[in-house]
């Protein structure tokens, strides 16, 4: 039962989306949007779960004193701080000054900061990838060079490389995407399909 | 002297003369200003009555198909003075009332369409306190407007017409039919793989690394990190991700090493906990699982990204594999990944992810690849029979590819074209 009511109620629920997806009347839109609704209430109360599982993560690294645990004091000071300042009752909840400072003068330019990393990262990362070793890399190079040409100024040449470059997008590119975009819609709907028939299970753990 | 005199008595006789034509020119030239100031007045004046254009007729009204009920379509033949005769109609407007013999004021008007135009999708929202809430099941009655630069001509009044839920939305059929197709073609490879087909599936070299990426990880006595990526537990790239930390972790039981699984949504974090809980039972070791080795990081992305890279250069893990829904992380993960010195193998259907996977990560998973891992994993014949559906589909959607450039180019069909409409 343990695990027949789970499969019955993503059977029950499956059938019901996919038959909701060609139904377009009112009652449908209302049944569905209250079943996203409930996606909703389900994550909150996971998110409890999630932040219970943080601090007791933290704990433990303090508790061992592993290696760089004092990051670990920082995290939770960080997340009590926030959780304080926001459920504080005399403040003004997003608009809160310390609160909403925090967030757009510490944690807006942390995230920017780590952002901008993936420059540096791409310079890398396209260091390796350009090395011709086999043919595919060579061509991946060439192709590579015009896109690179296309932003720059080369006079006549520039039309030349324009059309290139554009042929290189919308012809080989787009047919590639396009292959992987039908076979992800494929796959999704099989799995959606597995899921749905209780083929697919390992999402409900053990007994 | 007396020329002098004679010339005196002329000019005395002169002078007169030359007032009265100076009078005379003067006179006239302020009648012919006044002729001029007065002629524009006399134009504005004389207004020509507009000439209204001819109405729009056989206005017909239905209730607007494939929608929930809030939605009624007008349809109207144009005006003899749209594209022809006057041509100056600009414009039509659709005016809407609740009896046919409401005063002008009870008129509203719903909207325009443009010459040419002779259909207006009138529709307005399902919830009441919306300021556009268009009422179902109630009868409304329209009428269409040509519209001039200075003149309107009203079209008879058409109704009444009530807005309807609609229980079939018909431009969905070819979506229905090819759903029913394949889920025809699952059964039946399902059905064969149980009677013992043979069903073949090309190696993946991703998938078959997994194990040899396991067995470096215990022979360094390193853990092995597994990123779900940033999906919910509701992306379709998460749960097939979910099927492979499965058999991932009944290895690492098998192989007494250690996982990682830092999550960024809590509830994939309960999902991943029970799915590795589930693989160490399965693998005989229930008592080494360790709960907080699945464990949430935070739902910020790049905070997320910090951590997992932190755990990466501190860990150094032996394995890496990133396997889910990625968005602008996956580089900086594989990229730190490459760094730490890990083996690397990454799956996602997230097209504009796979080059930066492709480029840093050992082996990747290509888009289906990754939906196809756990059958492949697994060998069992329901997953298989998925998975031989999925290829037969994938064929006759080569077919009506293929069917469909070929009516194209030798006919064009009305039918073709709206079979393949769909909103």
């Amino acid at each position: 039962m343990k695990r027949q009511l789970p499969l019955l109620l993503v059977f029950v629920s499956g059938i019901f989306l996919v038959i909701q997806y060609f139904v377009p009347a009112e009652i449908s839109d209302r049944a569905y949007e209250f079943m996203l609704d409930w996606t909703v209430i389900i994550g909150i109360f996971a998110l409890a779960l999630g932040i219970w599982s943080l601090i007791r993560v933290s704990i433990e690294k303090i508790q061992r004193k592993t290696h760089d645990h004092n990051y670990t004091y920082i995290s939770l000071a960080g997340l009590f701080a926030m959780i304080i300042l926001g459920l504080n009752p005399w403040s003004a909840g997003l608009d809160d000054y310390t609160f909403s400072h925090l967030f757009r003068f510490v944690m807006i330019p942390i995230q920017s900061t780590m952002f901008s990393l993936l420059a540096f990262f791409i310079a890398s990362a396209a260091y390796r990838a350009f090395r011709a070793r086999t043919v595919v890399s060579a061509v991946l190079l060439v192709a590579a060079l015009i896109m690179m040409l296309r932003v720059i100024p080369l006079g006549p040449l520039s039309v030349y490389i324009n059309d290139t470059s554009n042929w290189l997008l919308l012809v080989p590119n787009l047919a590639a995407k396009r292959a992987i975009i039908i076979g992800v819609g494929l796959g999704m709907v099989a799995t959606a399909l597995k899921v749905v028939l209780g083929i697919e299970r390992a999402y409900l753990g053990k007994d | 002297m007396n020329d002098l005199r004679r010339y005196l008595f002329s000019l005395r006789l002169f002078i007169p003369l030359v007032v009265a034509i100076f009078l005379v020119t003067v006179q006239s030239s302020f009648a012919q200003s006044d002729s001029v100031q007065t002629q524009p007045r006399q134009d504005a004046t004389y207004t020509p009555a507009p000439v209204p254009p001819s109405p729009p007729n056989n206005v017909v009204l239905r209730d607007s198909p494939n929608d929930n009920g809030h939605a009624i379509e007008v349809r109207w033949t144009l005006s003899a003075d749209d594209g022809a005769g006057a041509d100056n109609v600009v414009l039509y407007e659709i005016y809407r009332a609740e009896s046919a013999d409401a005063p002008d004021s009870l008129w509203l008007k719903r909207g325009s369409a443009i010459k040419g135009a002779g259909v207006y999708n009138d529709r307005g929202e399902r919830e009441e306190s919306s300021a556009s809430y268009f009422p179902k099941g109630k009868d409304f009655y329209y009428k269409v407007a040509a519209i001039t630069l200075d003149s309107k001509s009203f079209s008879s009044v058409a109704g009444p017409m009530q807005a309807r839920d609609n229980w079939f939305n018909g431009t969905r059929i070819p979506v229905l039919l090819y759903t029913i197709i394949f889920f025809g073609l699952t059964l039946f490879f399902i059905n064969a793989a149980k009677k013992g087909m043979n069903l073949y599936v090309r190696p993946l070299a991703g998938i078959e690394a997994i194990d040899e990426a396991i067995g470096r990880a215990t022979e360094m006595g390193r853990p092995i990190l597994y990123v779900l990526g940033l999906g919910t537990a509701s992306d379709i790239a998460t749960i097939a991700s979910f099927t492979i930390l499965g058999r991932v972790s009944r290895r690492v039981a098998e192989y007494q090493t250690s996982i990682l699984v830092p999550c960024y949504d809590p509830i994939v974090m309960t999902v991943a906990q029970e799915t590795v809980k589930t693989g160490y039972a399965d693998a005989g070791r229930p008592d080494s699982f360790i709960e907080d080795s699945v464990y949430f990081v935070t739902q910020a992305q790049f905070a997320y990204v910090a951590a997992v890279n932190g755990t990466m250069l501190r860990e150094k893990p032996a394995t890496n594999l990133y396997l889910g829904k990625f968005y602008a992380e996956s580089l900086l993960l594989a990229e730190t990944g490459v760094m730490s010195g890990s083996i690397q193998i990454s799956g996602t259907d997230e097209i504009a992810q796979l080059p930066f996977f492709v480029v840093a990560c050992d082996y990747t998973l290509i888009g289906e690849e990754l939906y196809a891992a756990s059958a492949y994993l697994g060998r069992e014949p329901l997953l298989l029979g998925t998975l031989k559906a999925q290829d037969w589909f994938k064929g006759l959607v080569i077919i009506s590819i293929l069917g469909g450039i070929a009516l194209r180019l030798l006919t064009s069909p009305e039918w073709v074209q709206k079979f393949f409409e769909m909103t």
